[in-house]
């Protein structure tokens, strides 16, 4: 290699760059990289920015005020604690899919393939008309649930049955490819060392897939809290009570209070920014190590 | 730990992947399972493991029913073809691995895991990579630490998928060599699977030739290759010629050649194939010797103190491959285009050619 590279600069010194047979020119590479990022910019950079200019136009203060308000602080109360329920049940859910679909061979495996993909392929608004038919008091089992006292459309269960299914398929999704394609010659490695089904998914399945579980929490919780079409049609929107941030963000909008709808904004697009920051260190440590592993 | 398997039958889905294997596998003997690929080893060996259950039979370890054990409790060492090494532990910790999930109460103290982690790397002479990942290590490396971790545990058995399928010729080489001195030195029953038989032929006590799930032949290296049970087994354990013959009062006769094969006293008589190796072809100067066949030289290749010719018989379709020393190669004087004549030796007559591995036409002649 360095004889080759002497070589080169030996015969052309006035132009030691050279480039490969494949690449594209100069010009083209510049023109799709600068539609790229002109793009970007566009559609991301430029209404983040407008986001927390609105939020902090008028000073910390106003800022601070619109995010400590009473029905501001309910919503951000209940968008935790739907994300502290939905997030972990999708987490189980998502790695009992991917260890059954990477693991074993069973009938009706490409039927739960495509049915963990359902939540992306429907409308959210019809998902939470599916709940609404399903639960509501007209509904299938509205006058079972009425009678034993459980309201569920237009209160909380209802809230984090439609953002549970909505957001079902981020951490299966993220893990089933990865865990096809490590196979299970560990797993099978572990149990015959002696280790139990227990020891082997905390000792060595859960380390290799530590990373994919990661991104798919992230996302997965990125998506809870931003949830509005599904969310706004079983909440009842009642404010301070079943009014998450989106739909919060949404009435504050409404009445003109632009400030207001702004900073609390603000909180879900720094989640955004935080969400990208850990994705690319996600990213960036599975390169490093794929980088190892080829060494 | 003697292991016997009993009519054991496995298939996946329609395809019969084991079909009625019984066999005996003696205690402290190191048994290859040979067979082209798809035969079924793999599928044997994930049996005997306890990593698939067969769908009828037996298998025992030492007299005693293990068939319903689960794998974790069979005590068995299992080295996979691709090593199958914890990726996000160090050297040190996979060795340890199988002593740390042992119960508390079984498991041994720390210092003396690392005692016995340090003299199994010792054992495989990779002490000094206990800090390391594995793949900072090479593929020969990666595979002894493998087999260090599959010896934490003490196991009764060892059981190796084509252990060194995935190296180059000289590591692969020198790493059965050592595994053989191993197995001397700690004395356990082993099981190896390979589709190589010089593989086989040079590190086991045992061989079990398979093919398509069936066990075609078991026995020695020397038993297996000098007397091969059926043309199946003939034409795996190396090159063969093929010539046909008559047989007749226990004689084996190739035109005017009368065969002195080793055992055609129990052939019936009729028409037969002979199987020759290359080596049993005797290359002549003239014709002098009687039931010689002319033939013209086609091809040399000359592989370190060993040249192999490629021959056609006038009247024969096949090519007749011979092997034998350079210098007799010298001392004949012989170039491509020579002129010669050719003498099967030795060799195996079936009068009723069975199951080969492809069209006994072209596997030789
Ligand atoms: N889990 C499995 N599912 C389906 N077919 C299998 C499975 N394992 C092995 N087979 C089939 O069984 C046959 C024998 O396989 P194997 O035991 O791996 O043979 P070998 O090790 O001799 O190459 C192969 O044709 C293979 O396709
Ligand atoms: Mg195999």
């Amino acid at each position: 290699m360095s004889t080759i590279a002497s070589h080169i600069h030996g015969t052309r010194a006035a132009a030691p760059t050279w480039r490969r047979a494949t690449e594209e020119p100069a010009w083209v590479r510049r023109l799709l990289i600068g539609i790229a990022l002109g793009f970007l910019s566009l559609f991301l950079v430029l209404p983040l920015t407008v986001v927390l200019y609105g939020a902090f136009e008028q000073g910390l203060q106003v800022w601070y005020a619109a995010i400590t308000e009473p029905d501001a602080q309910a919503a951000i109360r209940l968008t935790l604690l739907v994300v502290a329920i939905v997030v972990p049940i999708n987490l189980v859910f998502g790695v009992m899919a991917a260890w059954a679909i990477a693991k074993f061979e069973f009938r009706g495996k490409s039927v739960l393939i495509t049915l963990i993909d359902l939540p992306f392929a429907i409308s959210p608004v019809v998902v939470g008309l599916i709940f609404v038919i399903l639960l509501g008091s007209q509904g299938w089992l509205g006058p079972w649930l009425a009678e034993h006292d459980l309201r569920v459309i237009f209160a909380v269960p209802g809230i984090i049955i439609v953002i549970a299914f909505g957001t079902m398929p981020f951490v299966a999704r993220e893990l089933i490819p990865l865990m096809q394609q490590q196979g299970k010659e560990e797993e099978e490695s572990s149990l015959t060392l002696g280790a139990n089904g227990w020891q082997t998914f905390w000792r060595v399945t859960l380390p290799n897939i530590k990373w994919g579980v990661i991104y798919g929490v992230i996302l997965c919780n990125a998506r809870a809290m931003g949830e509005f079409g599904a969310v706004a049609v079983v909440s009842g929107r009642i404010r301070g009570e079943t009014n998450t941030m989106p739909l919060h963000i949404e009435v504050l909008y409404n009445e003109y209070l632009f400030t207001a709808a702004f900073a609390v904004s603000s909180l879900l697009a720094g989640l955004a920014i935080v969400t990208i920051a850990v994705k690319s260190l996600v990213d960036w440590r599975d390169e490093r190590q794929r980088h190892q592993a080829a060494a | 730990m003697s292991i016997e398997i009993e009519h054991v039958n496995k298939r996946f889905g329609h395809f019969v992947a084991v079909d009625d294997v019984t066999l005996s596998l003696p205690e402290g003997q190191l048994t290859a399972l040979l067979g082209p690929s798809g035969s079924g080893k793999t599928s044997l060996l994930r049996i005997i493991a306890g990593l698939e259950f067969p769908d009828s039979g037996r298998i025992r370890f030492h007299g005693e029913d293990a068939t319903d054990v689960h794998v974790s409790r069979r005590g068995v060492g299992f080295v996979f073809q691709h090593y199958a090494l914890f990726k996000h532990m160090t050297v040190f910790d996979n060795v340890a691995y199988g002593l740390t999930v042992q119960p508390r109460r079984l498991r041994p103290s720390k210092a003396e895991i690392r005692n016995r982690v340090t003299r199994l790397l010792e054992l495989v002479q990779l002490d000094w990579t206990a800090n390391r990942l594995p793949a900072q290590l090479s593929g020969g490396q990666r595979q002894r630490i493998a087999l260090a971790r599959a010896l934490a545990v003490e196991p009764k058995v060892l059981l190796l998928d084509e252990p060194f399928g995935a190296l180059d010729a000289k590591v692969r080489a020198e790493l059965r060599r050592w595994l053989r001195r191993l197995h001397d030195e700690i004395h356990l029953t082993s099981v190896f699977v390979t589709h190589d038989q010089e593989e086989a032929l040079e590190v086991s006590d045992r061989i079990v030739v398979m093919n398509q799930g069936r066990v075609e032949q078991e026995g020695t290296p020397e038993e297996v290759y000098d007397h091969p049970a059926n043309p199946f087994v003939f034409s795996f354990l190396g090159q063969v010629n093929l010539f046909h013959a008559r047989v007749q009062d226990g004689q084996a006769r190739i035109g005017d050649l009368a065969l002195p094969t080793a055992a055609t006293g129990d052939q019936p008589e009729g028409h037969g194939l002979a199987y020759v190796r290359p080596h049993d072809i005797e290359i002549l100067a003239d014709d002098s010797a009687q039931g010689a066949l002319a033939a013209v030289v086609e091809g040399i290749t000359v592989v370190g103190p060993t040249a192999r010719l490629e021959l056609k018989v006038a009247g024969a379709r096949d090519l007749i491959h011979a092997e034998l020393p350079k210098s007799r190669l010298r001392s004949l004087g012989l170039s491509q285009g020579s002129n010669t004549w050719v003498r099967p030796l030795n060799g195996r007559v079936f009068v009723e050619p069975g199951r080969t591995p492809a069209d006994p036409e072209s596997v030789g002649m």
